[in-house]
């Protein structure tokens, strides 16, 4: 019988500054033969342990076709991830995972693909962005909204500047508290939606970001007339065991651990801003 | 056919029953009257039962009394199901130490043992039956819940009295044990209507060579049930759940219960079903191993809805409708079966007496205006 508990050290390869408090983590699995039969999807997460400090769920941001590497990128905010902060490369964590339900990659084939995050919600579609250009001929166009709070909390700027080359595709950011630098959108990441054309029974939206935001966009999403069954969401909720047994990460009738963390919208949109859900 | 073998015991005799179970290698933990309540703990002998004390439960209220009777299986139910045989309230799971590959994790499963337990009601067979179905029958199989679990033999008791806080007869879960036992005993005055419910329950009973007992005693054994389902004060109805339970989300009377409810977390430690659990890291002085456990854990407590800076459900009324929802609403989505087995047990240990089965029937009836329970409030 597999235990589901068991953890896999992992070492720190590379540490890499995205913002103040945030790193990415690039990790290689030490067992050989772990590392070999590792596989993940693009929205998927692991958990990530430190010795003697504890684990906490963290979604993997790197392609699912390069999975000897595993990426995550953590903002350093609790207990936890405030102790994997202190960890340099060379260190060495524990992994275990991988799980959860990731991004419908298969259902968006030959659609048009939108992108709406907010903060460190981008995170989680990464993977998922990198997996549609790897096999860019499978998709329609690419939309990438992303909002910001200030210009300092954009990650990812290069790999931004690098999609929005990309042919048939539109990078779209946003940030409410600018700076001089800041050359797009004063505002906040829905009211990108103004910007940008959808074909909306040919299109699929992705969306991670802080829960306001998918309320509130979701609507406006839908007045363009896209269906709610072509809106999915990664929700986030406490998450300690990953494997649906602790019981912290209800929201509703689902376990955002394993039914979740991306979901359907219509599947939740019941319990969506519901308060204490 | 492994089950439906019956024969008669004395109850005089039932530490034949015991030895027997002995001679298999079983650990025998029975009911055990300790510190005003009944908990569960090992038995050599049949004196070691509560013979001739009853439980006396009300909402907020337990009380053990004697009787002067030799009635064996008098106590319906202390605080504890069989929850925590199976699933225990804090179980290591890793054992982690440092090692030249940063470190090094070893899983602590327990070591199996064969352990009977004599006296089990139905509420906790169903509520037993509520847990496999979590920790077995999921996408992930706990192997520590499971080398508990294989280890067991249920000696069940058909219940013939119902406690004031009962309502098993209405979410069809007792008080007959139906299913999920090795053996179930009925106790009729002196004597103990035994039946097989497995083959390791038929394999026990053969071993004892008993009289089969007469169609009368068996009706008899029939009637005190029924008698003793008829006489359940409470009920709960949940022919509307879970639906009309989510529309109730906003209803008054959430601000109502939350004003009594202490957040005491006792109503989720001694329910049969609740399986919340958080992990706990314990390093040692060294800092070169760690254990890693999992305990109990409740909804009622405020970490358990924190999420990096927020906390999820901030106050008692969230957090009371977060476990009342789900236990009668969400959990029928996600199990397909309610987790509410109707022993009672969160009604009477209760510090302040709520009741679901009072509590359900309000949140489903059109609600009071905020504005006029305040009015109220503000007149006493």
């Amino acid at each position: 019988m597999t235990n589901p508990y068991v953890i896999q050290p992992a070492t720190i390869v590379e540490k890499i500054r995205e913002a103040e408090h945030i790193h990415t983590y690039r990790l290689q699995l030490v067992d050989e033969e772990v590392r070999r039969t590792f596989r993940f999807k693009a929205g998927q997460f692991n958990m990530v342990y430190v010795f003697g400090v504890g684990e906490v769920a963290i979604s993997i941001v790197s392609d699912p076709d390069e999975p000897e590497f595993l990426n995550h990128t953590i903002r350093a905010v609790g207990r936890i991830t405030k102790a994997i902060a202190a960890l340099q490369s060379g260190d060495v964590l524990g992994i275990r995972g991988p799980f959860g339900q990731g991004w419908p990659l298969d259902e968006a084939r030959g659609r048009n693909v939108v992108i709406v995050t907010g903060g460190l919600g981008c995170a989680p579609v990464v993977g998922a962005i990198e997996y549609i250009f790897t096999r860019r001929e499978q998709y329609g166009s690419i939309k990438i909204l992303h909002g910001v709070k200030t210009p300092h909390d954009l990650l990812y700027r290069e790999r931004f500047d690098q999609w929005r080359r990309a042919p048939d595709t539109e990078v779209l950011l946003a940030s409410g508290q600018p700076d001089k630098t800041w050359s797009y959108h004063i505002g906040v990441v829905t009211e990108l939606f103004e910007e940008v054309a959808i074909d909306p029974m040919k299109s699929i939206v992705l969306m991670c970001g802080p829960e306001i935001m998918m309320r509130l966009g979701v609507p406006i999403l839908m007045r363009r007339g896209i269906p709610e069954t072509a809106i999915y969401l990664s929700l986030e909720r406490h998450m300690e065991c990953g494997i649906g047994l602790c019981g912290h990460c209800q929201m509703g009738p689902y376990f955002l651990c394993k039914d979740g963390p991306v979901m359907r919208y219509d599947r939740v949109a019941q319990w969506l801003g519901q308060t204490g859900v | 056919m492994t089950s439906g073998m019956r024969g008669v015991l004395p109850t005089a005799d039932l530490q034949r029953l015991l030895d027997a179970l002995s001679a298999k290698g079983y650990r025998i933990v029975g009911p055990i009257v300790r510190d005003g309540a009944v908990v569960w703990d090992t038995v050599r002998s049949v004196s070691d039962l509560p013979i001739g004390w009853r439980d006396q439960q009300e909402p907020g209220r337990y009380r053990l009394e004697q009787t002067g009777s030799h009635e064996v299986f008098g106590v319906v139910h202390g605080p504890q199901s069989l929850k925590p045989f199976v699933f225990a309230p804090r179980e290591p799971l890793l054992q982690i130490e440092r090692s030249k590959n940063g470190l090094a994790s070893r899983p602590t499963l327990p070591q199996s043992e064969k352990v009977a337990v004599i006296g089990a009601r139905a509420c906790d067979l169903a509520g037993l039956a509520t847990q496999d179905q979590i920790f077995l029958n999921g996408a992930y199989r706990d192997p520590y819940y499971a080398a508990r679990r294989e280890g067991l033999f249920l000696v069940a008791v058909n219940c013939t009295r119902a406690l004031n806080t009962c309502f098993c007869a209405s979410m069809e879960t007792g008080p007959c044990a139906k299913h999920g036992f090795d053996l179930a005993l009925s106790e009729l005055d002196d004597q103990l209507l035994i039946e097989a419910g497995s083959e390791a329950g038929c394999d026990l009973l053969s071993n004892l060579c008993l009289s089969r007992g007469s169609e009368q005693l068996s009706a008899e054994a029939t009637t005190r049930v029924d008698a003793c389902a008829q006489s359940q004060v409470r009920r709960l109805d949940h022919s509307r759940l879970p639906q009309a339970l989510y529309d109730a989300h906003e209803h008054p009377r959430w601000d109502e219960v939350a004003g009594r409810c202490l957040a005491c977390t006792n109503c989720t430690m001694v329910c049969p079903t609740c399986f919340c659990h958080t992990v706990e890291e314990t390093p040692d002085l060294s800092y070169q191993h760690t254990t890693h456990a999992r305990l109990w854990d409740s909804c009622f407590t405020q970490e358990h809805g924190y999420i990096h800076g927020k906390n999820i459900r901030p106050t008692i009324k969230d957090r009371y409708r977060m476990w009342l929802t789900h236990k009668l609403a969400s959990w029928i989505d996600q199990f397909g079966a309610s987790g509410c087995v109707g022993c009672g047990r969160c009604i009477t240990w209760c510090p302040v007496g709520i009741d679901l089965t009072e509590e359900l029937p309000a949140l489903l009836s059109p609600g009071i205006q905020p504005s006029i329970v305040r009015q109220r409030v503000d007149g006493m």
